[in-house]
């Protein structure tokens, strides 16, 4: 059971990575995130609404394996309360090797594997398609711009045409954000498939917004703890580079403005 | 050791002294540390430190990360993940050694370039030149290896690929790659993954050692300096004229620079820590699936465009074929080219027959030079290309520009250029500057400064 799932996983990242590469340049717009830029951090509340959208409607099929349950409790992530994420961890069933069957996962278990066979593992899949943009292939969209996974899941999740098309007994589904124009998931998102606790609208573009931050987070759980530690790097470094030009200048200033003959050592 | 007359070592205290007579520890390092140092260096002699800084770097971060990293095929992606999301601070070590990676070859390409502006390469520094080659040629190694381990899809076809090349030498090609692989079908599976790890962890103690050979040599003759005019040795007093002593001058000079680039290399590493890598590598390699496109690291592309852009249907490469009687293959050619465009650069010392030591001098060769670097930067665009026209054509130019500038220009030169009058002595040049008069010399300020 175990090896079939983990099978399927493997081809289905296969054929999403070939389809990728293959294809051409599609279109991706470019959406503001509130974790873009060097003091961006995550939105809980959007990751709290984003895993309700990856529960409701993404789990049916993919999975989130690098993902333990435990990280939704973190702080920078979800921050669900410990007994909330205990709860939550119950819906899922997971197999235990000691006890040679399925039991209700515990917090420190991992999401599960992708359920079907062509649908890929979505914990990396932000990092996994943060392209290296365009134009002319020098990455400025990714660098000026912030773009990259996320922009690319909502474009994707938002870019269905409603076309699609049967190819040797499949039917594929067309996209505009799709490089290869056609791809195998039926449009997932029509707008209010789930119901926000917090109110919010729960349009198609709402929704593949929160999902998008949901994955990035679960791609990259680490990004506010890297953001500060690169802030105080930055601006320790800044206030030692300040210290050592002075140094630097007052050590120099006799051998440049001095005489000629400076001392022997 | 070094050839500039200076102030040595002498034991002061009764430890010292009792220390000295068994090993003189403390004089070696003293000789090092006060070397004295042409007073003139500019900011493009700053990047010997940096290199100093990425290895250790790159080592210390490294040795953490294989604490918490797995060398098998089935585990080595989830490992990386591991690191990331559990261990402590590990997506901050895992980030430092990636981007240390690309700081280390920002540096080694600034220091190259900078000796090949100034003339460092050239006697009596030639054996300086030939170790940082081989520095550079060990850096590279290491860097291939090290992308393997992640296990990514980029990790594995890339690597399918330049191994891939190693079974392209005639007659002991494929014996040559299963020896690297330890597979006999081509295939990068686990003997690889294994030996790559072992070969990444062992080939920086190698580099460090070589680190100080490098540096023994160039203590030895003494530093170049943008003048390429020798320091004075005749005297205590007449060496001092055109030195300071490496502490405490350079010293805190370097430490300034480096401090401004970490603050760089630092926001890199904090707030896009993957604008340089390759997304693909974060899927986990799967033999069964090639990506369409596999494109190398940044600091390969450059000598990656040049091994593309040798095809069959170039006139070379059939007259290669025709002569050889078909040993010689396109793909072959292409992995020729590939390491001869390094092996170009590594005889420059002898190719270039000009007795003028810093391209300040020399009014030809800088335009040259600077054609030079920009044909670099191009190559390394190309090599991010797919393999088809007009990037092609474009890497066939390119590619034929590298090669000309160290087989044709350099000697050519060296011949019919004019060089322009060069300071009597550093500290000349130093006063020249200071009085901003320009003194007796046309002193032409290159953008490099």
């Amino acid at each position: 059971m175990i090896r079939k799932i983990a099978l399927s996983a493997a081809a289905a990242l296969g054929l999403a990575t070939g389809a990728f590469a293959a294809g051409e340049e599609a279109h991706v717009t470019d959406y503001a995130f509130s974790f873009e830029g060097p003091f961006g951090t995550f939105d809980q509340m959007q990751l709290q609404r984003g895993l309700q959208v990856y529960t409701e409607i993404c789990s049916a099929c993919h999975g989130l394996k690098y993902v333990p349950f435990r990280a939704l409790g973190y702080e920078g992530g979800p921050h669900l309360p410990a007994d909330q994420v205990r709860a939550y961890a119950e819906f899922y069933e997971v197999y235990d090797e000691e006890l040679d069957d399925f039991r209700p996962a515990v917090p420190t278990d991992h999401f599960p594997e992708s359920s079907l066979s062509n649908a890929p593992d979505l914990s990396l899949m932000a990092k996994a398609r943060a392209g290296f943009h365009g134009p002319y292939g020098l990455g400025l969209n990714q660098l000026f711009k912030g773009m990259g996974g996320p922009e690319y899941i909502v474009s994707l999740l938002n870019g269905y045409t409603g076309e699609d098309k049967e190819e040797a007994g499949t039917i594929l589904y067309q996209n505009t954000a799709y490089p290869g124009e056609y791809l195998a998931m039926s449009q997932p998102l029509y707008g209010d498939d789930v119901l926000y606790e917090d109110g919010t609208e729960a349009t198609i573009e709402q929704q593949a917004l929160d999902v998008a931050a949901f994955l990035m987070w679960t791609a990259e759980p680490t990004l506010n703890a890297r953001k500060e530690a690169g802030f105080i790097a930055v601006a320790f470094l800044i206030v030692l580079s300040v210290l050592l030009y002075l140094t630097n200048k007052r050590l120099w200033y006799p051998i440049k403005k001095g005489k000629a003959d400076t001392p022997a050592e | 050791m070094a050839g500039i007359p200076h102030d040595h070592y002498e034991p002061s205290s009764g430890g010292e002294k009792w220390l000295h007579r068994r090993l003189p520890i403390l004089g070696l390092m003293y000789d090092t540390l006060m070397i004295p140092t042409p007073k003139n260096l500019n900011w493009m002699w700053i990047w010997g430190i940096v290199l100093t800084f990425c290895l250790a770097l790159q080592i210390i971060t490294g040795i953490v990360l294989a604490m918490h990293y797995t060398p098998h095929v089935d585990m080595a992606f989830a490992s990386v993940e591991h690191i990331m999301r559990d261990v402590n601070g590990g997506h901050m070590l895992r980030y430092l050694h990636m981007n240390g990676a690309s700081l280390f070859f920002v540096a080694v390409y600034a220091h190259i370039f900078r000796s090949l502006y100034y003339g460092s390469y050239k006697a009596p520094r030639e054996v300086t030149w030939i170790i940082g080659m081989l520095i550079y040629l060990l850096m590279m190694g290491t860097a291939f290896m090290g992308y393997v381990l992640p296990w990514g899809q980029m990790s594995l076809h890339g690597t399918a690929v330049i191994t891939g090349l190693f079974g392209a030498v005639p007659f002991v090609g494929d014996a040559l790659q299963t020896w690297l692989l330890g597979t006999t079908n081509g295939s990068v599976g686990q003997p690889a993954l294994n030996r790559f790890f072992s070969l990444h962890y062992l080939l920086p103690f190698l580099i460090a050692g070589l680190v100080i050979v490098h540096i023994w040599a160039f203590h030895t003759t003494g530093n170049n300096n943008p003048t390429g005019v020798e320091v004075r040795r005749g005297s205590k007093e007449e060496a001092s004229k055109d030195t300071v002593p490496f502490w405490p001058y350079y010293v805190i000079k370097d430490l300034f620079a480096l401090a401004i680039i970490l603050a760089v290399f630092f926001a890199i590493v904090g707030f896009m820590p993957n604008y340089l890598g390759h997304p693909d590598n974060y899927i986990e390699g799967n033999p069964l699936v090639t990506p369409s496109h596999i494109v190398p690291e940044w600091y390969f592309l450059p000598f990656y465009a040049i091994l593309r852009a040798f095809t069959g249907d170039v006139w070379i490469v059939i007259a290669a074929n025709f002569l050889t009687g078909g040993i010689i293959d396109a793909k072959f050619f292409g992995v020729l080219a590939m390491f001869g465009a390094l092996v170009v650069m590594a005889l420059a010392p002898w190719l270039d027959t000009s007795s003028v030591r810093s391209g300040r001098y020399r009014p030809m060769f800088k335009w040259w030079f600077w054609l030079l670097v920009a044909d670099f930067f191009f190559l390394m665009w190309l090599g991010a290309m797919p393999a088809e026209e007009p990037y092609a054509t474009l890497s066939l130019i390119a590619s034929t520009y590298w090669f000309a500038y160290f087989l044709v220009i350099l000697p050519l030169l060296g011949v019919i250029e004019k060089p322009l009058a060069q300071p009597e002595t550093i500290e000349a040049d130093y006063e020249a500057h200071k009085a901003k008069s320009g003194g007796t010399h046309t002193i032409v300020e290159t953008p490099a400064e």
